[in-house]
């Protein structure tokens, strides 16, 4: 859709520029670090810092665990021997073991499918959403078989899944920041714009950052700009997936109302004060849909300003500017 | 109790962390008056489910059966008679 088209080459060396210069005036660091998942969003962030600093001054992660693709480490290989990236492969599967993420995630789950164990898989999907019922969601599993099961999961269950597994994003999270600190570097974080506008992500997991390149960037440019730095094929046609749960898991099943071409024409369209009806044509649905979908949008941003939110104080801490 | 005591307790209790039943009135909406947010409706939607014997279908999970003390009553007054 033309709304969403950039001119690549421009901004491009606007995003390298300004990591530049944030780097000198307010971050004053000598790199940047980047946790690699295979994904669209940390191929371009990994590119965009290389564009900005130089491969030399770009440090690479990739972190693999129990239940991620396979493909997640073989993409992220791609990235990294693009540029030629000093890096590492940390398996943060042992840690995750350790600190009780797997074992509370499935002692959640057996509350729900007792039978559920460890050659089992599973994911959540969101449910509710085009009924224009609250927001809820379903626990679906596959045996060994193959059988899929699914059943709406209870308050407490989901809190805990949820809770469990985002110990990911915070235990490679924290893998980043040592490497920073140990490098003297900063910290990217990769969201894209549909993801931080909708507080898709885990606070003080991949919320975490001290950059973030791509957050003011829609999907489909975040893809314009992949294939335009000449990203591999591989990574240029893949699907927003979470690599979170055994199962695959599409984005828009976990979370959003729309797929992710859709969901950027929404947004857009959200931020740019289209009337509703409009909003329906371009996707090619009815008018309660669309307004569906602009509610969606604000009760999302409503739900996770936390997600956003610093530290409270009870009062002001003058600390200088 | 009523229903709508006792349902306006809990939020009270849980959301306002006040036993000042003047806080809250039988009609204000928890979404617009932002007292509860939604994982706080799924907790009330659970609250409802343990404390009035009910099972709430997926398809009744509506903001109009949840959104105020009174639409609660409401809803839970329909299950339980039914």
């Amino acid at each position: 859709m033309d709304m969403l088209k950039i001119d690549e080459k421009a901004e491009v060396k606007k995003i390298a520029d300004r990591l530049v210069d944030l780097l000198r005036s307010k971050l004053h660091r000598r790199g940047l670090v980047v946790g690699i998942s295979g994904g669209i969003d940390s191929a371009v962030c990994t590119a965009l810092c290389v564009e900005a600093l130089g491969a030399k001054r770009v440090f690479g992660i990739l972190m693999p665990e129990h239940d991620s693709s396979s493909q997640s480490v073989s993409y992220g290989q791609l990235v990294v021997d693009k540029y030629g990236l000093d890096h590492m492969v940390e398996n943060i599967g042992p840690t995750l073991e350790a600190i009780g993420c797997y074992r509370w995630r499935d002692e959640a789950i057996r509350k729900i499918f007792p039978e559920y164990s460890d050659e089992w898989k599973c994911k959540i999907a969101i449910a509710g959403q085009k009924q224009g019922t609250i927001n809820h969601f379903n626990l679906v599993v596959q045996s060994p078989s193959g059988e899929i099961s699914e059943k709406r999961m209870g308050l407490k269950e989901y809190l805990q899944v949820v809770a469990a597994t985002n110990y990911k994003q915070r235990i490679r999270k924290t893998v980043e920041y040592f490497h920073a600190d140990r490098l003297n570097y900063a910290v990217v974080g990769t969201p894209n714009r549909v993801e931080y506008d909708q507080g898709f992500f885990v606070k003080n997991g991949d919320g975490s950052a001290d950059v973030k390149p791509i957050a003011h960037l829609y999907k489909t440019q975040v893809y314009a700009l992949a294939r335009y730095l000449g990203l591999p094929e591989e990574i240029c046609n893949s699907t927003p997936s979470t690599d979170t749960y055994s199962m695959p898991q599409g984005q828009d099943e976990f979370y959003y109302a729309l797929p992710y071409e859709k969901m950027d024409i929404a947004l857009w369209s959200y931020n740019h004060n289209v009337p509703a009806a409009e909003l329906a044509v371009s996707l090619s649905t009815d008018e309660d849909h669309a307004r569906f979908i602009y509610k969606d949008i604000e009760a999302k941003r409503a739900a996770t300003r936390y997600h956003h939110m610093k530290p409270l104080l009870l009062e002001e801490v003058g600390i200088g500017s | 109790m009523s229903v709508e005591n006792k349902v306006k307790e809990y939020i009270l209790e849980n959301y306002l962390f006040t036993d000042d039943m003047s806080a809250l009135g039988d009609d204000d909406s928890f979404i617009e008056k932002g007292i509860i947010d939604s994982t706080g409706i799924l907790e009330v939607i659970f609250f409802l489910e343990e404390a009035f014997g009910l099972a709430v279908e997926d398809d009744e999970m509506i903001p109009e059966n949840f959104d105020s003390v009174n639409n609660i009553a409401a809803f839970v007054s329909k299950k339980t008679a039914s």
